[in-house]
């Protein structure tokens, strides 16, 4: 086991209330996988990963509880130092938009070698050559030259190759990915994750993917946790998720999606919206929006059971063998 | 040509080029962005046509140039008969009616400071179509209309969820009962379960009031599922046109093909299995677009030709329309 995550919880204390972001998540994360976390937007998966790394700006976000479990270390309580020793070394994180998370004053070279720099013994000259063996990895024509730019001399798809290799040069064992390819168009979103797959081949290094497209999952993915209002409602492996979805938020947002759908029909609807996640729900979040809520799901909170070894869901209905 | 088989919105090789300039103190002419470079459509009535492309291909452009928002620079735009880009001012209002907008990103496209009533009543007063005593019971029907409670009149949109503020905005867009209404990517803002409501939304208003709809989006699932005809666009021009189903499901046009080929597909045995084309690079500049065909240079079946010849969109099928001199070589 890589990373073990148990029982995390991120909220938010504003003047506005409580948002409880991340409410309860449990997670494993095996060598050389590729989990998936979809959801929607509010529902968490970003809050999760930035948890991990430290990123969540504390106030207001305050991490509840919890514990991850990374080679030994708890990243959610060990001292700074040894955070900032894994962040960037051994988890490395790349981001939805390039153009903001890249630091437009400073070349790709300087930005390249960074990491290296702070985390191995290495002089700037040898940094600068490994700085430019990824960037040529990562699939930039005329690496040489192009080392020497700034970012606005790049497009979309390049920043986004840049980011990547900024991320993996130090061969991290965990790469997380927050949406990287949401940004991007189609054309260029299937460069990319070709990329990432191929760096993944070549390093072994585990993924956590993070996106709203089950379509990028599906191709990706080992394996996919569904994301709903700060909690796991689905997890399982990928072809089981897809093709045996068993709580009724997945299946509602397969369904949801219109090329699986017949032309000319409505579309299927979740009706509603997502819960203001600021209030106390004594039961499942779902509820009010699911066809197929009964009183109790108003009552109890639910929690993942397994359906099978490695499928677990949070339906307290499916968990009873009513649905 | 019969009333009835008459196109409701006509584009005749419109071109939109904007001047690109160079130097501070003496400005020099230096050619022009070819945002939208001879397109030619015709919108059946009640038609819902889809529009697809990258970003930068002109489809925006191209939306606003037909919603006079954006001049053009060339061509003609034609609805009922009347030219948009040369009619008389006073004119062009009257028809300007008939022809209406809903904006990508409902968080920028309606005003913070109106309230749901104000943002509605608006061309209404505007157009003088209401009374002032009969505005109130017409923002009303139409916030039904839409799926939005009537006693949410008097809100602001930072009140509304994003799926909510494009039922808002879509309400306004349908106050005056136009004929024609251009969509530019409604729903690429908001959450997947939410865009299905959208869609729904704007498939049923079409069905029910006789709308004509231009819909414009980067999501090929989207426009199939709700378009009758598709034009996909690359780099200012038309490079396929055809019924949804034909050219989603079997595309001529190699850039078609690689768009669809590059759409993650929700299932995972089929996302395994297929087969991929990835293009290489990413579209170049309209500003000095590739002689010849402007995909020639991320095309896998390019030849010589192509970098000479300039291939006009040409009748390959009934029904169907494609800009790629080796349409007819390329087997699928």
């Amino acid at each position: 086991m890589l990373l073990s995550v148990k029982d995390l919880r991120t909220y938010f204390h504003t003047r506005s209330g409580v948002y409880r972001a991340v409410d309860g998540v449990d997670f494993d994360l095996e060598r050389g996988e590729t989990l998936g976390i979809v959801g929607e937007s509010g529902s968490g998966k970003s809050v999760t990963c930035h948890s991990l790394m430290g990123l969540v700006p504390q106030p207001p976000g305050r991490i509840e509880g919890g514990t991850a479990m990374f080679d030994g270390t708890d990243l959610l309580h060990c001292a700074p130092r040894r955070l900032r020793a894994i962040r960037g070394k051994r988890i490395s994180m790349i981001f939805q938009d390039p153009m903001t998370s890249l630091n437009p004053y400073l070349r790709i070279s300087e930005q390249l070698i960074e990491p290296l720099l702070i985390h191995e013994k290495i002089t700037r000259k040898t940094a600068l050559a490994r700085a430019l063996e990824m960037l040529e990895a990562v699939g930039i024509n005329d690496a040489a030259k192009r080392i020497h730019h700034h970012p606005h001399e790049f497009s979309g798809g390049m920043r986004q190759r840049v980011m990547i290799a900024m991320a993996l040069i130090t061969k991290p064992e965990i790469l997380i990915a927050d949406e990287p390819t949401t940004a991007l168009d189609v054309t260029v979103q299937a460069q990319i994750l070709e990329l990432v797959k191929k760096m993944q081949r070549d390093s072994g290094m585990a993924v956590i993917f993070i996106t709203h497209d089950l379509g990028v999952v599906s191709g990706l993915c080992d394996r996919v946790q569904v994301m709903y209002a700060g909690r796991i409602v689905e997890t399982a492996g990928t072809r089981t998720l897809f093709h045996h979805p068993k709580h009724p938020y997945t299946i509602g947002l397969q369904r949801s999606i219109p090329s699986l759908q017949e032309k000319g029909r409505a579309l299927f609807t979740i009706k509603g919206l997502p819960p203001d996640i600021s209030k106390d729900f004594p039961g499942c979040p779902f509820a009010e929006r699911c066809e197929h809520a009964a009183p109790l799901c108003n009552k109890k909170h639910p929690e993942l059971a397994p359906v099978s070894p490695a499928h677990s869901q949070a339906c307290l209905r499916v968990q009873a063998g009513e649905i | 040509m019969t009333a009835a088989a008459q196109p409701i919105l006509e584009l005749r090789d419109v071109r939109t080029h904007f001047p690109v300039r160079t130097g501070f103190l003496v400005r020099r002419h230096a050619g022009a962005v070819k945002a939208v470079d001879g397109v030619s459509l015709a919108l059946a009535r009640g038609e819902v046509l889809g529009l697809v492309g990258e970003s930068g291909c002109g489809k925006s452009t191209l939306a606003r140039t037909i919603t006079q928002l954006v001049p053009a620079t060339g061509g003609a735009v034609i609805l009922e008969g009347k030219n948009l880009t040369t009619g008389a001012t006073a004119e062009i209002d009257a028809v300007r009616r008939d022809l209406q907008m809903v904006f990508q990103d409902p968080y920028a496209s309606l005003n913070p400071r109106m309230t749901v009533f104000a943002t509605i009543a608006e061309p209404l007063l505007v157009h003088k179509v209401c009374t002032p005593a009969g505005v109130t019971a017409r923002v009303a029907e139409l916030m039904t209309l839409v799926g939005l409670a009537p006693r949410f009149m008097q809100k602001y949109p930072h009140e509304f969820s994003g799926g909510q503020r494009q039922r808002i905005a879509i309400a306004r867009a349908l106050a005056l009962n136009p004929k024609v209404i251009i969509a530019d990517e409604p729903v690429s803002a908001l959450d997947v379960s939410i865009q299905a409501q959208i869609l729904n939304l704007l498939a049923q208003l079409v069905r029910t009031m006789g709308l004509s709809l231009v819909f414009i989006a980067h999501d090929l699932s989207v426009v199939k599922h709700i378009s009758d005809r598709v034009a996909v666009m690359y780099l200012g021009k038309i490079v396929e046109l055809g019924r949804a189903a034909d050219v989603i499901g079997r595309p001529r046009h190699p850039y078609t093909r690689a768009l669809i080929s590059a759409i993650p597909m929700p299932d995972p045995d089929l996302e395994r299995t297929r087969k991929r084309i990835v293009l290489p690079g990413e579209p170049p500049s309209p500003i000095n677009p590739p002689r010849g065909c402007a995909f020639h240079p991320r095309c896998p079946h390019a030849q010589e030709r192509c970098q000479v010849t300039t291939t006009p969109l040409e009748k390959l099928e009934p029904a169907r329309e494609v800009a790629c001199i080796r349409a007819g070589e390329i087997r699928q």
